[in-house]
Order: C-alpha cells, then sequence, then structure tokens
C-alpha cells in the first residue's frame, strides 16, 4: 500500500465541509465543562488544539500547551455509545382508546446522518462489540438505525494516558479497522485512508497532497510508541477460569470498602449494555411511553427478582461487574468486554483500577493453592 | 420486526387461585396474532400493564387448543412486586399488552420414551403444570410420570383437583408435600425432597424436571443424582429480573448465561456450578 494522502492542518476544515455537503451534521470532542465531548462542531476553531489531559485513578485534567494538534490527548468520558445506544429513550408508546383498548405505536428510529471526527481505536472496538451484542440473533431496531447513520473518522492515537491500556487487550492504539475514514496525525496535517465505500466519495471529494512516506513512517511510528508507553497489564491467563475459581476471593470485601457502588465505571464504560426499561406516563392519562434507560450492575434494581435483592452487598456487584466483564463476556461474545479505554479508571471517584483488582483476585490467598 | 413491541391481549377470565395467586386466562385480540403465535411448554411471556410495566411470566396453558381461533393462554401470577399486585387485580374485558413466546421450553423431544419426574416447589407448579398437560395429552410417548410438588404450607396447594385427576391416571404417581401441614392434609409433611426416595426412579430411563425456588432445585438435583441419575438428566426452569427478554437487557445474566434467551429451562450441568452462589 502506497503512502495515503496528506491534508494539511489549515484545510482540515474541508472534511468538515464536505461531510457537510453530503448531508452528515458533524461532531467532534470539544472542551465542554472541564472534559472532552463530542458536541456539532461547524467549523475546526470550536477543536481542542493544543490541548493535552492527564488521566489517573479518580482524577481528569485538560491543560492548554502550544501543540498545533487537535487530538494529543486520548480520550473523554464518551464513547460512540451514547451515539449508538442512547442513555435514554422510548421504544414504543402505547395509548388507550375511546373503547377502552390499547394501542402499541413503535417509536420512531434515528436516522439524522452523523459524521464523527476523532474516533479512537478502543471506541471502534467497543463498537464492534455492542453490534455483537444487539444485533445478534435479536436485532435492536434503535440501535440498528442509529448505527447505520453513522460516518466514523477514526484517528490513531499518539497520546496515550497514565490509564489507558489498549495495547494489553489488543484494541488500539492504531485504528486498523471499522472505519470510514482514518487519520494520523503530525503536527502539520492528516494522512488520510479510506476504510469504507462512503469513506472513499468523502476522501474523493478532498484535496489531498501526495503523502510524503517518511513523514508518514514517522506518524506511525508515534502510534507504536505510544503503544509502549502503556503500563498497565491485564493478567495474562484464562480470566474466565481464574475468576469463577476465585469467587470466595478475600479482594472481593476489600474493594467493596472502597467501591462507591455508584455505577461510573459501567456509565463511562463503552461496552457495557445493561439497560432498564420503564413506563412513562404522559400528564393526559391516556398515553404513556415506554423508555429504556442505561442502568448499572452496581445499582440494587439490577438485581431485582420478586421482592429481594439479589446482590445486596457492593462485593457481589462488584464481582458481578467484573466477573461479566472480564470473565463471562469471553464465553457470551468470544472476546472479554474490556476494550483497555480505562475511562472506568479515571472516573471512578475513588480510582479503582480493575488492572490492579483483577491482578489481586486471580493470584491465590497467601496460603492457599489455586 | 420490532422485538419490543406488545400486542394487545384481552382477560377473558380471571381465577382467583388463593388470596395471592390470580390466573389470568388472556386471549391476543388480533386474529392473525393468534394463529401466528406457538409456544411450548416452560416458555414465556412479557405481560405489560398500561402506565404501570412489564413483567415475565411463564406460560401455563399446554398447546392443546393452540391451533383454535379462541386461542386462551393463561398465566398464573403471584401478586409480589408492582407490576404483579397491579396485573392481578384485571377483570375479565380489561386489556393488557403481552409479547412473546420466549426463552428455551422443557425438552420434549428428549423426554420421549423416558419415564419423566416433576419436581416442583411453591409457584413452580406453574411452568411445570404445562408440561404435565403436555405430558397427559400424549401419554403414550412417555413411560412412567411423577408430579412431586411440595409447598410451604397446605393452604399454598393450589389446583387440588388437578393433581387429584393425574393421580388417577395409569402409570402416573402424584407425590404432594408441604412444610406445614394442616387438619386436611393425608399427604406428605416436610420438604419436597423428602420425597424424593418413594419415586419409581429408574436412572438409566428417566428425566427429571425440576422448577422451584433454587435451594428446592439445588437439593432435588443433588439427591437424584445420588440416587444414581445422571446431571444432564436433569433439568430445571430459573428465574432473574427480565426485562427485554431477547438477551439485550443484561438483568438475568447468570454467569454467561442470559437466562431469557439461553433459558429459562436449562440442563443441569450448566448452570450447576453458580447454582447456590450468593450474588448471582
Amino acid at each position: 500500500m502506497g503512502t495515503p494522502g496528506f491534508l494539511p492542518m489549515e484545510e482540515f476544515q474541508s472534511l468538515l465541509e464536505q461531510l457537510s455537503q453530503c448531508g452528515y451534521r458533524c461532531v467532534a470532542p470539544q472542551v465542554k465543562d472541564g472534559a472532552l465531548l463530542f458536541e456539532t462542531i461547524e467549523h475546526i476553531n470550536a477543536l481542542p488544539r493544543g490541548i493535552v489531559q492527564t488521566q489517573a485513578p479518580g482524577r481528569y485534567q485538560l491543560q492548554q500547551t502550544d501543540s498545533p494538534r487537535y487530538f494529543s490527548w486520548a480520550n473523554g468520558p464518551q464513547a460512540l455509545k451514547p451515539l449508538t445506544f442512547a442513555p435514554r429513550e422510548n421504544l414504543w408508546y402505547s395509548e388507550v382508546t375511546a373503547e377502552g383498548g390499547l394501542r402499541f405505536r413503535e417509536a420512531p428510529t434515528e436516522t439524522e446522518p452523523l459524521a464523527v471526527i476523532g474516533v479512537r481505536s478502543c471506541d471502534l472496538a467497543a463498537l464492534k462489540l455492542q453490534e455483537q451484542h444487539f444485533q445478534g440473533d435479536q436485532l435492536d431496531p434503535y440501535f440498528t438505525a442509529r448505527r447505520q447513520r453513522l460516518f466514523l473518522v477514526a484517528i490513531s492515537c499518539t497520546h496515550p494516558a497514565d490509564t489507558c491500556f489498549c495495547a494489553a487487550t489488543g484494541d488500539g492504539p492504531e485504528v486498523d479497522s471499522g472505519f470510514d475514514i482514518s487519520l494520523y496525525e503530525t503536527d502539520h496535517g492528516y494522512f488520510v485512508s479510506p476504510g469504507s465505500i462512503n469513506g472513499e466519495a468523502i476522501v474523493q471529494r478532498l484535496t489531498l497532497e501526495p503523502g510524503d512516506a517518511k513523514a508518514f513512517t514517522q506518524a506511525q511510528k508515534e502510534v507504536t510508541d505510544s503503544a509502549a508507553q502503556q503500563l498497565r497489564q491485564l493478567p495474562g491467563e484464562d480470566l474466565q477460569h481464574s475468576l469463577f475459581t476465585n469467587l470466595d476471593h478475600p479482594r472481593w470485601q476489600e474493594v467493596a470498602e472502597r467501591c462507591l457502588s455508584c455505577g461510573n465505571c459501567t456509565q463511562v464504560c463503552p461496552t457495557c449494555f445493561c439497560h432498564s426499561e420503564n413506563d412513562v406516563p404522559d400528564i393526559s392519562g391516556t398515553k404513556t411511553g415506554h423508555e429504556r434507560q442505561w442502568d448499572s450492575c452496581f445499582s440494587p434494581g439490577h438485581s431485582y427478582l420478586h421482592g429481594i435483592t439479589l446482590r445486596q452487598e457492593t462485593s457481589q456487584r462488584y464481582r458481578q461487574w467484573l466477573t461479566h466483564k472480564f470473565g463471562s463476556w469471553h464465553e457470551q461474545y468470544g472476546r472479554s468486554g474490556c476494550v483497555g479505554c480505562g475511562r472506568c479508571i479515571t472516573w471512578c471517584p475513588v480510582g479503582i483500577d480493575p488492572t490492579e483488582e483483577l491482578a489481586a483476585i486471580c493470584t491465590p490467598p497467601s496460603g492457599k493453592e489455586n | 420486526m420490532n422485538p419490543y413491541l406488545p400486542l394487545e391481549a384481552e382477560v377473558v377470565e380471571r381465577i382467583q387461585e388463593t388470596p395471592t395467586i390470580v390466573t389470568l386466562r388472556l386471549r391476543l385480540t388480533d386474529a392473525d396474532a393468534r394463529h401466528r403465535f406457538y409456544c411450548a411448554p416452560g416458555q414465556f411471556n412479557m405481560l405489560y400493564l398500561y402506565g404501570v410495566g412489564e413483567v415475565p411470566i411463564s406460560i401455563k396453558s399446554g398447546p392443546q387448543g393452540f391451533l383454535d381461533q379462541t386461542l386462551l393462554l393463561d398465566h398464573t401470577i403471584r401478586a409480589v412486586g408492582r407490576v404483579t399486585r397491579a396485573l392481578v387485580r384485571l377483570q375479565p374485558g380489561d386489556r393488557l399488552g403481552l409479547r412473546g413466546p420466549y426463552g428455551q421450553g422443557w425438552p420434549m423431544q428428549r423426554a420421549r420414551g423416558q419415564d419423566v419426574h416433576i419436581i416442583t416447589g411453591g409457584l413452580g407448579c406453574a411452568p411445570a403444570v404445562s408440561v404435565v398437560h403436555d405430558l397427559m395429552r400424549q401419554r403414550e410417548l412417555y413411560g412412567h410420570i411423577s408430579v412431586v410438588q411440595g409447598v410451604k404450607h397446605a393452604d399454598d396447594l393450589i389446583w387440588h383437583e388437578q393433581y387429584e385427576h393425574w393421580s388417577q391416571q395409569p402409570d402416573t404417581q402424584v407425590l404432594l408435600a408441604a412444610d406445614q401441614a394442616s387438619a386436611r392434609w393425608h399427604w406428605h409433611t416436610g420438604m419436597v425432597t423428602g420425597l424424593l426416595d418413594k419415586l419409581r426412579l429408574q436412572p438409566d430411563r428417566a428425566i427429571a424436571f425440576l422448577c422451584g425456588p433454587e435451594p428446592m432445585m439445588r437439593a432435588s438435583a443433588e439427591r437424584l443424582m445420588e440416587l444414581g441419575l445422571n446431571a444432564d438428566r436433569i433439568w430445571l426452569s430459573m428465574e432473574r429480573n427480565m426485562q427485554c427478554a431477547v438477551g439485550h437487557c443484561g438483568h438475568c445474566q447468570f454467569g454467561a448465561k442470559f437466562i431469557c434467551r439461553d433459558g429459562p429451562v436449562f440442563n443441569y450441568p450448566q448452570v450447576r456450578d453458580l447454582l447456590g452462589t450468593r450474588g448471582f
């Protein structure tokens, strides 16, 4: 494969313009409330130019630098998840008819074409997992419609956070599939490669310079170097087996003393799919919306069963989350449910780090053989 | 096809079984939907009460009459939660939502030619009753049949006449147990597991279907194994919080299993490791 074409920094606006002309609303990371969030964008001025970030257990901070780059940071609290699996949405409506009958009506699906700028490799991996979940033998029409409208402009990571471990899960930092357009960022612009027919159509409309092979090799090296900077690892063993043979490990109690059971980890996790369904009656008394909303295995209601809460204790909830994400997920979807984005570490108010917990839990308590 | 959208159903009859248990006899109001509906013993429906919510309820009625225009689906409901307490108040003519059937039912094919032992506890009798109906309807396909039912208090037993009727059938054994007997109780007093020694169990030609509280199912399964029955000849019906019924909402996960989609009926070895582990 030859060197990808090059889009100079000052021409980056043309990507937004071409997408817009093709009918896409563009969203891109922007600084909001001290974090990087996907928001609608019309001009590249709104991009986080020169922003770098510090992420650590329970800590997220942005700093302004002189760097000319827009993507010299790892990730914000959102992944693609809210764009495909909405935090709250109506599934259907029911209505009482004049004759006392009940009429059910599907909620409309989201179809507005949406281009997402700056998608990370970990988030593409998470999207694939969500597709496996919501588009398996039962097709979720709401997820499917939201997914189909997406155009993904992905970018390989050069600035991993201290909390990132996508290299350990095999999900980054280099973008390799599942995108429409892939970018490599340098101080002067972007190497641009299409990854789909739709992506090709947009790339055709851009005025690209011939890419310089040496500069491209350097851009790729920045990405591989960023993998080497990642320090966190996962225990290199069959985690499903290790976790399920250590269900009585004292570490579950120990982590539960720190865990607030707040569910932040599950809300920022790009693969968590649990949701609850609720009826929201209209004020007229004759209509109701049947809503689904993100749920968390850390909520008491998650394990409710005819009057009983099965997981009363935080240790049981933490164990449910970890044994599922890193254990039974393998059996359900053929791989771990973790893509190494590190968000659960950063956004945990008390800085619990699952990679540390896994290492402890998969080590037999002293004096015991596994 | 939207897997979440209910169909309208009508309450045709309401049967008060006990002060807290009601059977709702339901009929889909759309004739085409009635024709398309086919369920197997052990499967469940999601019942939706307007403005209140949805709950999974096992389908009690057997497939007899399912080809009929007047297809009726019996659902036996115990009022224990927010939705079920409201559902049991429905009256004939009231409308509700129904979607289903969902899940894997009892392994009826495997049961053919076998002795079938049905061991249930509490309201576990509802999914089991559907299977007994099915066995009785094609009685010649099966060997010996036993129906073992345990309840906490003798007064909790519903469908007395049904058990009496089954006990009169050829090559059929009915054994009932109540932890607490009443004056008229002529059956076993104690746990349902105390009855298993009385089964005419021929381990090489038997299959057991278990339904009820998990400690009861676990104790029964382990006892049956002590009596010589292989674990893979034991099947049980599990329950967890279910909101979507199609393996999406995540509440019913039991280890790697989605109870709603992979179950609710499981082969014992599939769930044996985790059964009885608190918090799963």
